[in-house]
């Protein structure tokens, strides 16, 4: 029966062309646009992260308070014993200390005065050690745009738009100015050895990467740091995991009245992330909710349409003598075979132009130049096991339900009429 | 009758208005008493921030009010930074480094020292009767001393502190509470002298708390451990190359 059924809607395309390509178009841009924001809401997670909040993020209370500020005179001070009994209670977790630092970067001439000075965003993590992770995660070899990664102390890298537009040369002595963590002026001389660029408009206006040795000894921050990042060692956030380890670290200090005590925060519970995560995933959901019910309009109309058009073709079938029942069956049957085939080959091309749109992506620099949001320059989709799946809602349900509600007239036909039906 | 209590009460505003010197005129007293040609100071300040408390030692040569070197002399850390103003014109120098850099723009706003001085606090004309326009608004007592109460109003829209209220002891022309306030109203920046003291026929603030209103923390007191007025400076002291030295 079904190879019967199949046959038919080979050899008579107007029965299987339109309605398949229907399918197929409804079914790729449904799996594309939730891939396009799976990969946006991914990037912003991701871009976030790695930069600013790390899966979870340990402060002392005072500097979580003005976090925004990096102020790094509220750093945290023991670093060291901290680590440890981090990496001992957390095995989860990769924990990594980093400072971030504002203040200038000036570049002497042979004389020793100011040649060019420019704002930097400054950043200091572990460069060197055998255990670090920052290499993975800031994927310094792909960001180096020239030059080398810092080898030894006293070598920076700066971002490359900073670069050029101070002219600095590789192997210039470029002096930091920035504060210690009790306010003084810092000053401290620096060998400028690569640049580069991370594809975020915010970090490649004016970054420094330095190794967090060198900057410890330059803002007198001896054994401290103003945040620790930790890590899901898969990379992967989850959310409910990091609340939990959260709410465990934090208990062990909730007695504390030290304000320079530690505290930790989930990546939701920093920079106004949950408010934006919760806005994008409402957004996206409202987005989902409105696209695939259209679509699935679409598709149930294609269905309605097509089943409409053999009005005639199924009178000579009831004329023959053939069951109301039987000709329901098989239309439905047909109508399975066509969203069947339109959403496997919709799912497949809409999963080749986002494993394409995941790989190349799409640049819009030019839209984040004053951008101050962490958020990837070249935005691409995202394929997770629902892409697979998502597609079939209104490729095979929809079309499914059209033929439904459409049969119905088969059953309304009254035999009598045929012949008069059918002359007209 | 009624002529009479009129010119009794007109006689009586006339002697209280005689008796008190205009706003002007009290603000060149208190800047005759603190500037002097040359003078070199040595003093420290006590940095009360929230992580505890620091001490830094200086040593400063200043002549008239446009130019003036200080070096730090403690703690271990700061000891050698020097800093050199000319005019409106700032420079700093680290011995870490060796670098001389000039503080500029934004850079002026920054705390000197993590103290609640900032650079454009020092690079302030220290003469008040050159930037503000002073009038006498009350007569109060601080700390027991008499004193006038002042309240002074920018001549010029570019100077930092738009209108400023200063209390000066009657007696010895010393301001002894200041008040610093921005164009909106909002009050910046406090400073109380704690103790003064007399040396070289000029009455001077021995110790003064200066408070960022907007930064935490208990201030910033000022401990002038001498002060010799109308010294000799050799003049390569206010070069550039004196940084270095």
């Amino acid at each position: 029966m079904i190879k019967f059924l199949f046959k038919g809607l080979i050899r008579d395309r107007s029965r299987s062309l339109f309605p398949v390509l229907v399918v197929i178009s409804g079914v790729m841009l449904t799996v594309l646009f939730y891939n396009w924001m799976n990969g946006a809401l991914s990037d912003i997670i991701w871009s976030n992260a790695k930069f600013n909040t790390g899966h979870v993020k340990i402060m002392s209370r005072a500097y979580a308070e003005d976090s925004e500020q990096i102020p790094n005179d509220l750093a945290y001070v023991g670093i060291k014993s901290l680590l440890e009994n981090l990496n001992k209670d957390y095995p989860d977790l990769s924990w990594t200390p980093r400072i971030r630092f504002g203040g200038l970067l000036d570049i002497p001439d042979e004389h020793g005065e100011t040649r060019n000075q420019g704002p930097i965003a400054g950043m200091a993590v572990d460069l060197f050690s055998e255990s670090s992770i920052e290499h993975d995660i800031l994927n310094l070899k792909s960001a180096l745009v020239m030059g080398h990664l810092p080898e030894k102390p006293g070598e920076i890298l700066v971002s490359d738009e900073f670069f050029q537009r101070l002219n600095i040369q590789l192997g210039e002595t470029a002096t930091l100015i920035s504060s210690t963590m009790y306010g003084s002026t810092a000053t401290a001389n620096f060998t400028v050895v690569g640049t580069i660029r991370f594809g975020l408009s915010a970090m490649d206006r004016g970054a420094m990467l330095a190794d967090i040795s060198d900057i410890q000894i330059a803002l007198n921050m001896e054994d401290a740091s103003g945040e620790i990042l930790g890590f899901f060692n898969d990379f992967l956030y989850r959310n409910e995991k990091a609340e939990e380890i959260v709410t465990l670290f934090n208990t062990k200090y909730q007695e504390s009245e030290d304000e320079f005590s530690p505290v930790m925060k989930t990546l939701r519970d920093q920079s106004g992330l949950a408010e934006l995560l919760d806005m994008y995933a409402y957004v996206s959901g409202i987005m989902l909710f409105i696209f695939i019910p259209a679509m699935s309009i679409v598709l149930w109309n294609a269905g309605l349409i097509g089943s409409l058009r053999r009005y005639g073709e199924i009178g000579v079938r009831l004329a023959m003598g053939e069951d109301k029942g039987h000709i329901y069956r098989s239309m439905l049957a047909e109508s399975l075979m066509i969203g069947l085939i339109g959403s496997l080959l919709g799912t497949a091309i809409g999963l080749a132009i986002s494993y394409y749109l995941q790989v190349k992506g799409i640049n819009i620099a030019s839209m984040m130049k004053n951008s101050s949001m962490l958020m990837s320059n070249v935005m691409r989709a995202q394929i997770t096991p629902t892409s697979f799946v998502i597609g079939f809602i209104p490729g095979l349900i929809a079309t499914f339900l059209g033929t439904c509600i459409s049969g119905i007239g088969i059953y309304k036909r009254q035999t009598s009429q045929l012949s008069k039906e059918l002359e007209a | 009758m009624n002529q009479l209590i009129l010119t009794l009460i007109v006689l009586i505003g006339t002697s209280v208005n005689a008796q008190t010197p205009s706003g002007d005129w009290i603000l060149r007293k208190v800047d005759e008493n603190i500037t002097s040609e040359n003078k070199i100071i040595v003093a420290e300040m006590i940095i009360q921030g929230r992580r505890g408390t620091r001490t830094i030692k200086s040593k400063s040569w200043i002549h008239g009010t446009d130019k003036s070197f200080t070096e730090y002399l403690s703690p271990a850390r700061e000891k050698g930074t020097k800093m050199l103003k000319l005019g409106d014109q700032l420079w700093t120098y680290s011995p870490s480094s060796d670098r001389i850099i000039k503080i500029s723009g934004h850079m002026l706003r920054q705390s000197v020292m993590g103290s609640d001085l900032s650079y454009e606090d020092m690079m302030e004309d220290p003469e008040l009767h050159n930037l503000y326009d002073a009038k006498v608004v009350a007569e109060e007592t601080f700390l027991e001393h008499k004193c006038w109460l002042l309240e002074l109003i920018a001549k010029a829209s570019d100077i930092t502190y738009y209108s400023r209220k200063i209390w000066v002891d009657k007696e010895h022309y010393i301001a002894l509470k200041e008040n610093r306030y921005a164009r909106s109203g909002k009050l910046l920046k406090i400073t109380e002298v704690t103790e003064i003291m007399r040396t070289q026929n000029r009455w001077v603030a021995k110790r003064a708390v200066f408070k960022n209103v907007l930064k935490k923390g208990n201030g910033t007191e000022f401990v002038l451990e001498s002060v010799d007025f109308n010294t000799y400076i050799p003049e390569y002291i206010f070069s550039k190359a004196s940084l270095r030295k």
